[in-house]
């Protein structure tokens, strides 16, 4: 597996990067083979987190399996457990009450802005800026802190339920989002000053890890990955759920292709999440935050298919059933999987340097490709 | 398009496609040798254009493996899936990773976990699994007193 040889014949040279690297952000390996500081190759080789998820939730039952998708991409665990949701909605074909899409609309924006945060503090360390991390968990915090206080829990929240959400919404739930929104809006504006109109920060991210349209596509990428690349692919758009459609927002796209391109369709995408969560905070309905359902799930035999936007892309849900109260399969399309594969062409040609600075632009969180 | 046009329009050209009832999308049954072709035409003929390869699984049916695509195109926003039958001793199927580059790793995760042998990709090897891990983990029948835990 590890290449022992550190030089090819070609006289190019073999180099590890991780699988313990603090810009991998997890376990990622990376074999890079370089010639001088050019890279040649990368090849990428997963798996050291690998629990085998689709296989474990072929034991467990539609209610069950939902808990483990929040330890897929643990920085979108709302979003996962939504699309989980949606896909066995979908097969008992429930409807679910108005209040608990807009409780779920209201997640999945709070965590779409708390996962952004996080990269954009993380991306400025990868390329060696320490400061912006500082300020990034300062506003993940608080959000963090209206999770914790809601579903009782900081990242596996498990809150999305099929038939609506788990509990309703904590008392002080609206007045703690209005205090987030004044928040993040003083400080947004600290955010451009200190990394979008940075010259140091713009020398090392434009034209890095150049990815044409069509490449995008073929390389399956989807989320703030393919839409820096000039694709239209949100799912919010393009295939509405849970009432996106009603909603006033706009798909960000950037057409230049390179990571600095990446950087500002997500920058773009905060400042939308947050317009959708002003829209929403003070029109929750009232009713039901769930459905009744029986207490032991059973899809009809068939097949469903459910995707939702994640932070990082397409997070794609595939069941097939048997009429049991179990999935005979399960296959989860994780974005960040296919996102990863076109690092190998992104990077052929480009200085080792760089290297960091387009997987922080391409976002990876790696329990979410190895699953 | 919608589900009836481009039924209407992949039988034209292909009269011995089998569709499937039922679900969200269009369903194409596929026999192996054939798909190499058709997923070329579906790729680059004007008016199906379908060049995202949004999911590539498989499925362990006990007698048989099933191959799953779906795909959709950025151009006509309009999706379909197609599915082959693949012997379950001997899994081959040509690769499509010329046609959407994203199979590459894709049918390399298939390839270790239900063992189907991708002909003609440039690199099969283990891809998440250990390089001398033995068996098919995802096939129904596997089975691993060690790793596995049955609940």
């Amino acid at each position: 597996m590890i290449e022992e040889l550190a030089t090819t014949d070609q006289g190019e040279m073999v180099v590890n990067l991780g699988p313990q690297h603090p810009s991998t952000h997890g376990v990622l390996h990376l074999v890079i083979t370089l010639n001088g500081e050019t890279i040649r190759k990368v090849e990428p080789h997963l798996g050291y987190i690998h629990r085998s998820i689709e296989k474990m939730c072929e034991s467990l039952s539609y209610r069950q399996f939902i808990y483990v998708t929040s330890r897929m991409d643990y920085l979108s665990s709302h979003i996962n457990n939504h699309g989980c949701a949606l896909c066995v909605e979908k097969g008992l074909q429930l409807e679910i009450p108005p209040r608990a899409q807009v409780i779920r609309v209201l997640m999945d924006e709070l965590t779409r802005i708390a996962s952004h945060v996080l990269w954009w503090g993380a991306l400025a360390m990868d390329v060696g800026a320490i400061t912006p991390f500082f300020h990034a968990f300062r506003e993940r915090e608080a959000i963090n802190d209206i999770m914790e206080e809601n579903c009782g829990a900081r990242l596996t929240m498990n809150y999305m339920v099929p038939g609506g959400v788990m509990t309703d919404l904590h008392p002080n739930f609206q007045k703690r989002v209005h205090a987030f929104i004044d928040l993040f809006k003083s400080k947004i504006g600290e955010y451009d000053e200190l990394l979008t109109d940075n010259v140091i920060f713009k020398a090392r991210m434009e034209g890095v890890g150049m990815l044409s349209k069509e490449d995008a596509i073929s390389y399956g990428c989807s989320g703030p990955t393919a839409r820096g690349s000039g694709v239209s692919c949100d799912i919010r758009k393009l295939y509405s759920y849970e009432g996106y459609d009603k909603l006033q927002f706009s798909e960000i796209i950037q057409t230049a292709g390179d990571a600095y391109a990446r950087y500002l369709v997500r920058m773009g995408e905060m400042k939308q999440s947050l317009s959708i969560v002003e829209q929403l905070i003070d029109n929750i309905p009232d009713g039901d935050f769930q459905t009744k359902t029986k207490a032991v799930l059973k899809l009809p035999k068939g097949e469903f298919y459910s995707r939702v936007e994640t932070a990082r892309g397409e997070f794609g849900v595939y069941i097939v059933s048997e009429g049991g109260m179990t999935p005979y399969r399960i296959k989860f399309r994780s974005p960040g999987f296919s996102n990863l594969s076109a690092l190998d062409h992104m990077a052929r040609g480009q200085k080792i340097g760089d290297l960091v600075a387009m997987m922080g632009s391409l976002d990876l969180v790696i329990p979410d490709i190895d699953r | 398009m919608q589900k009836e046009e481009l039924k209407s329009q992949l039988s034209s050209f292909h009269p011995a496609l089998v569709f499937e009832e039922g679900g969200d999308w269009l369903t194409i049954n596929i026999e192996t040798s054939q798909w190499a072709p058709f997923a070329n035409h579906i790729r680059y003929s004007e008016g199906l254009l379908f060049d995202y390869l949004f999911c590539l699984t498989c499925v362990d049916w006990k007698t048989h493996l099933g191959m799953v695509y779906h795909l959709s195109s950025t151009i006509h926003r309009h999706n379909m899936v197609v599915k082959s039958k693949l012997d379950r001793d001997r899994a081959e199927i040509e690769t499509v990773c010329s046609i959407w580059k994203t199979a590459e790793f894709h049918e390399r995760e298939v390839a270790e976990l239900f063992g189907v042998n991708f002909v003609h990709h440039p690199d099969l090897r283990k891809l998440i699994l250990p390089d001398d891990w033995v068996g098919f983990p995802l096939r129904k029948d596997y089975e691993d007193p060690v790793n596995m835990i049955k609940l």
